[in-house]
């Protein structure tokens, strides 16, 4: 004990900092939420790390295990092969944006009946109300717009194509908005009329034709191209053929779109309506 | 003499604290280098000081800073280490025998070059745990010592100017 004390005293100089560096490290430790923090943040940190490498050791032990159970899981999940049912589930494709509000989500559907060489052509697909699709929605498909949702049961929608006497969509070609309709006389399935054009522009072949603004669709939907234009209209406005981009016969997949806005513009305009 | 001691160090003390609470918060460059002139009375502490006594006024040095400048017991760990410093550098560097009536580590007594050195020393270690504990963390390495040794030169640079300015006079 009386070296113990010789031993203090002799270098009390070293035992006195530890006694003040401690005091002081405790309060600033206690006063100063920075620093408590960061001490409780690394700590954690490192119980972390070390819980993360025995199971990484752990798992690499087990892998014959996890081998056979999910060979196990494999062989069950064959047998479950849906060939047989109708698909009831919907894939929703969602684009993910904290910038913009989303307007547009989309519906993948399958067409499982088609026509094209009637005068008035309809689609039907397997999706219908209960899947999110109401009466007036626009569809397209990869390639460009197809049409309108015109009814719709529980598990199936028919969709008035663009093929259809009645159809108008609202397309612009280089900034000038004209009205895409099909018939009149024209009733080849690869080609479009679009109406309404001013008469003084020249639209070059090959200009591109896309959704407009004021459409069902998101603006710049593909449509189709320009290949010729004339006046045929006793009002003086210019016609263009449009080549569609779409091959109607070939159908497989549309995508339904939901505008989540609809409903506010439709109410908004309503409005205009009751004054 | 013992009474003459007390009342010099005494009012060092205050002037400092208010110099440095009060003037010198204000200064700095960029936050890069920032001046520490209070360690000074720590600096200038007579030699024959008890370690305990020591210690303890360096702890109380720094918790008076501290609690102007909102940081409680960053400047008490900085003074808490530089009074060790200071002892074992004395403890090296000036033979114990031959002091007579409590003569204290100025340029007057020690000579420039001695108090140079010395009080570079104790700036750098001071200054390289106030910043260090700061920060607090390992990632802004580089930065911090720069920071540490940029302040370094201008604590270092003040110290002197204020030897020369004010304790000119107590030399022999």
């Amino acid at each position: 004990m009386r070296n113990l004390w010789l031993f203090i005293s002799k270098h009390n100089a070293f035992f006195l900092l530890v006694f003040f560096f401690t005091i002081s490290l405790i309060i600033f430790m206690s006063n100063n939420s920075f620093q408590r923090a960061s001490v409780w943040n690394s700590s954690n940190q490192l119980v972390g790390k070390a819980y993360e490498r025995a199971n990484e050791f752990r798992s690499y032990l087990s892998l014959a295990k996890t081998n056979d159970s999910l060979a196990a899981e494999n062989a069950r999940l064959r047998n479950q092969f849906k060939t047989s049912f109708y698909d009831e589930s919907i894939q929703k494709v969602i684009v993910k944006d904290s910038i913009f509000k989303r307007q547009y989500s989309y519906i993948v559907a399958k067409v499982i009946n088609n026509s094209v060489h009637q005068k008035n052509n309809y689609l039907t697909i397997n999706r219908g109300s209960k899947h999110g699709i109401r009466k007036g929605m626009g569809v397209t498909a990869s390639s460009g717009v197809v049409g309108i949702v015109l009814n719709v049961s529980e598990n199936f929608s028919t969709i008035r194509s663009l093929l259809h006497s009645e159809t108008k969509i609202s397309a612009s070609v280089d900034g000038n908005i004209g009205s895409l309709i099909w018939g009149e006389g024209n009733f080849d399935s690869r080609f479009a009329i679009l109406k309404d054009i001013q008469s003084h522009l020249v639209i070059k072949r090959g200009t591109r034709v896309v959704s407009s603004e004021f459409s069902l669709f998101p603006p710049g939907t593909n449509i189709g191209y320009a290949t010729e234009s004339e006046t045929r209209d006793p009002n003086n406005a210019l016609n263009i053929r449009v080549k569609l981009d779409t091959d109607y016969a070939k159908l497989q997949y549309v995508y339904v779109i939901i505008n989540l806005l609809a409903e506010e513009q439709l109410s908004l305009e309503a409005q205009n309506k009751v004054e | 003499m013992m009474g003459r001691t007390l009342i010099i160090n005494g009012s060092r003390f205050f002037v400092l604290i208010a110099t440095q609470v009060f003037l010198l918060k204000n200064f700095g460059y960029y936050n890069l280098s920032v001046p520490y002139l209070y360690i000074l009375f720590i600096l200038l502490l007579p030699f024959g000081i008890p370690n305990f006594l020591l210690f303890f006024l360096a702890f109380i040095t720094g918790l008076t800073v501290d609690i102007f400048y909102d940081t409680l017991g960053l400047n008490a760990i900085a003074c808490t280490v530089m009074a060790f410093v200071r002892i074992v550098f004395i403890s090296v560097t000036v033979q114990r025998d031959g002091f007579d009536n409590e003569p204290e580590p100025s340029p007057g007594i020690m000579g420039f070059r001695w108090f140079a050195f010395y009080s570079t020393i104790l700036t750098l270690f001071h200054h390289l745990f106030l910043f260090s504990f700061e920060v607090f963390r390992f990632s802004e390495l580089g930065f911090t010592l720069l920071r540490a040794l940029l302040s370094s030169c201008f604590t270092v640079f003040l110290i002197l100017i204020t030897e020369f300015a004010f304790f000119h006079k107590k030399t022999r």
